[in-house]
């Protein structure tokens, strides 16, 4: 029973932009995410990678087509359930890292856990320190989030989207801004969160070396999904 | 616990970006403080002039007009048996108008409780003389005390004490302008001589000013068995009384009473003063416009303020939405932190304001007009205090949750993209 252990299942998924001009940019998705798999999302730029993941991500509500989130229908669900669906089960990883910059990094990882607040105060700082720690920017957890470098910045918004423990990481070109060695360093976290953690991914790359050490690629082609390999 | 979270963001927000919560919280500041500080001023003002007209001027004023009498003695001699009585060129009779059964009429309207108080007076034409130099003035016989518990006699005393006049029937209190033209002052004696010749000297116990010439220069008083002697007359002649009311609306319904029940002419003090009534009008309208105007004016600058501040948190919204809160934990953190700095800002502008008022109230304010008044007068009304920090926070409350609201239903994608 395959289909019970998805994660993320789309069907039908049909987008139009209506600015400047109508502009259908997906047809058609449908695919599965199951449990504990790693799958890269590749395509030429303009495709429709970015747009498809915030969908999935449910940041962005309008699309026509089902979005089931570990088998429940989330599509037409109330902002306020989405949030709620958001906090709980996706960490997002974008391309630029998007993290408040009033707010320590160790504040910054703490928020989501703390919205949720199924832990206590002491052990979601625990906790963050822990992901910190993994994630090796430990050091920087007292400084404001804005001080702190690029690379760095990239995996304190990873330890954000890791802090819930959700049922799936999504990532943006979550390398896209590093240079090569940070680049590295990051996408090795993702490939041990997988591989020792069991996490379920779905990661947008250009990296094709990167995409060869996934489960599975997913490439997209006019809004389309043309291709899935396995490997 | 959800809301503490969710304040303490808030707290976040504004102590990060201190400079400019402190630019928005002083823009509330200014704002309320020249509210406060102008309303109170004027009102201040206003109160004052209406105060210095109705302080003085009776409610009611009884007396009897010189007028020829309606029935002639012809009518009351022949009752008209269908003819025609005919008098032509009738004149009035020549001596002092004085109400009738004056006393008995003084107690009832004492006893009265729509009135606050009435006094009598006995007011003559005098010439007042001294060394070689006479006068032609008015000589107000009254009871100082009841002057001055109704009708706040004594703010116009500048020179000596209205109990020197009291209960001594040799002494007077001179205008200003009497004492400077025959060049006297307290202790000297003047002496008066009445319309039917009587002649009395007394002596000057007060020097009067209410900063109109034109009753400086004649105008004195003295006791009202003074003025009964100077004229030759009884305790019983009696040439006006002034009545002072507890409600001022009641003025002239009960003018018109008075003037029929007792066969006096009553004048009721709006009757008396129409050009003043518009007047105190027109300056309640100015007050009115103006502080509405400045609300308005404050109103929008704090929501410019406001509203800027939170719309350079967009990003922070989305990001907040994107982590998991969500549109009305959005709004709670936004209508707090405005709240928050609408309060501080408030509380700030209501302090400045007072302390301003404080400051303005004890800015020396000289004029010949007003003897007793030294300094500006500001009026400190508790409600322009509680209407300065209601608009505040209502402002800072809008300003918080229409840009909040706009957000509360966006996608977190439609704003990250937008950038
Ligand atoms: N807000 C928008 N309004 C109109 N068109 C849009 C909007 N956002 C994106 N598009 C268009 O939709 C298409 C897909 O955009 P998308 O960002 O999903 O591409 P992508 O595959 O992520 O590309 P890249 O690899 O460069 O990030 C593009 O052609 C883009 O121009
Ligand atoms: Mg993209």
């Amino acid at each position: 029973m395959k289909d019970n252990q998805a994660v993320i299942r789309a069907k039908n998924i049909n987008k139009v932009f209506h600015e400047p001009v109508d502009f259908h940019v997906l047809k058609d998705i449908s695919f599965t995410v199951n449990r504990g798999e790693f799958v890269s999302i590749m395509g030429k730029s303009g495709c429709g990678k970015s747009t498809l993941l915030y969908i999935l991500s449910t940041m962005d509500t309008d699309y026509s087509g089902e979005l089931y989130l570990n088998n429940r229908l989330i599509t037409g669900n109330t902002p306020e359930q989405l949030a709620a669906v958001r906090n709980e089960h996706i960490g997002f990883v974008f391309q630029f890292h998007y993290l408040l910059p009033e707010f320590s990094v160790l504040e910054n990882v703490m928020l989501p856990a703390k919205k949720l607040g199924k832990k206590s105060a002491e052990e979601i700082e625990h906790d963050a320190i822990k992901v910190l720690k993994m994630l090796d920017i430990d050091h920087v957890a007292r400084s404001k989030s804005y001080r702190i470098s690029g690379g760095e910045k990239q995996r304190v918004a990873i330890a954000r989207a890791l802090i819930n423990e959700p049922s799936i990481i999504m990532g943006d070109e979550p390398t896209g801004n590093l240079d090569s060695k940070n680049s590295d360093n990051v996408l090795a976290i993702f490939r041990e969160l997988a591989v020792e953690k069991g996490l379920t991914l779905l990661i947008v790359t250009h990296d094709l070396d990167f995409a060869h050490q996934t489960d599975r690629i997913i490439t997209m082609e006019d809004g389309r999904i043309i291709k899935h390999t396995n490997q | 616990m959800e809301y503490k979270l969710l304040l303490q963001i808030a707290k976040t927000h504004i102590t990060t970006r201190l400079k400019q919560s402190a630019i928005a919280a002083l823009g509330v500041t200014f704002g309320i403080a020249t509210f406060i500080i102008l309303v109170s001023f004027m009102t201040g003002l206003n109160g004052l002039l209406d105060g210095l007209m109705l302080d003085r001027t009776p409610h009611i004023h009884l007396y009897n007009e010189v007028a020829p009498s309606k029935k002639q003695p012809l009518d009351l001699a022949t009752p008209t048996l269908g003819d025609w009585n005919i008098v032509r060129s009738i004149k009035p009779r020549q001596r002092p108008s004085r109400i009738h059964n004056a006393l008995p009429l003084l107690k009832l309207l004492k006893d009265n409780p729509d009135i606050l108080g009435a006094t009598a007076q006995v007011s003559s034409q005098a010439f007042y003389t001294a060394g070689a130099l006479e006068l032609n003035g008015l000589v107000n016989g009254v009871n100082i005390l009841e002057e001055a518990r109704l009708f706040n006699i004594d703010d116009y005393i500048i020179e000596g004490d209205i109990k020197d006049l009291y209960q001594n029937e040799n002494a007077i209190i001179i205008g200003a302008g009497i004492a400077q033209k025959l060049s006297i002052g307290i202790g000297d004696r003047i002496q008066l001589v009445s319309a039917q010749g009587n002649r009395i000297t007394l002596k000057i116990t007060g020097i009067y000013q209410s900063g109109l010439a034109e009753i400086d220069n004649i105008q004195s008083y003295t006791n009202i068995k003074t003025a009964q002697r100077l004229m030759g007359e009884k305790a019983n002649f009696i040439t006006d009384i002034n009545i002072k009311l507890h409600d001022l609306e009641k003025a002239a319904p009960m003018a018109q009473q008075f003037a029929r029940l007792y066969d006096v002419t009553a004048i009721d003090i709006g009757t008396a003063n129409a050009q003043f009534d518009t007047g105190t009008t027109i300056r309640n309208i100015i007050t009115y416009a103006v502080s509405i105007t400045l609300l308005i004016v404050a109103g929008f600058g704090i929501y410019n303020i406001l509203n800027m501040f939170i719309y350079e948190k967009m990003n922070d919204i989305a990001i907040l939405k994107a982590t998991g809160f969500s549109g009305n934990d959005v709004m709670y953190i936004f209508i707090s932190q405005a709240l928050i700095i609408g309060t501080l800002g408030g509380i700030l502008g209501l302090v400045i304001g007072w302390s301003c008022s404080v400051l303005i109230s004890h800015l020396p304010f000289e004029t010949d007009a007003l003897p007793t008044i030294t300094t500006y007068p500001v009026n400190f009304d508790s409600s322009f205090y509680i209407i300065g920090i209601t608009f505040a926070l209502v402002s800072t409350f809008l300003a918080g949750y229409l840009p909040a609201k706009k957000a509360k239903g966006i996608d977190p994608v439609t704003i990250l993209r937008g950038q």
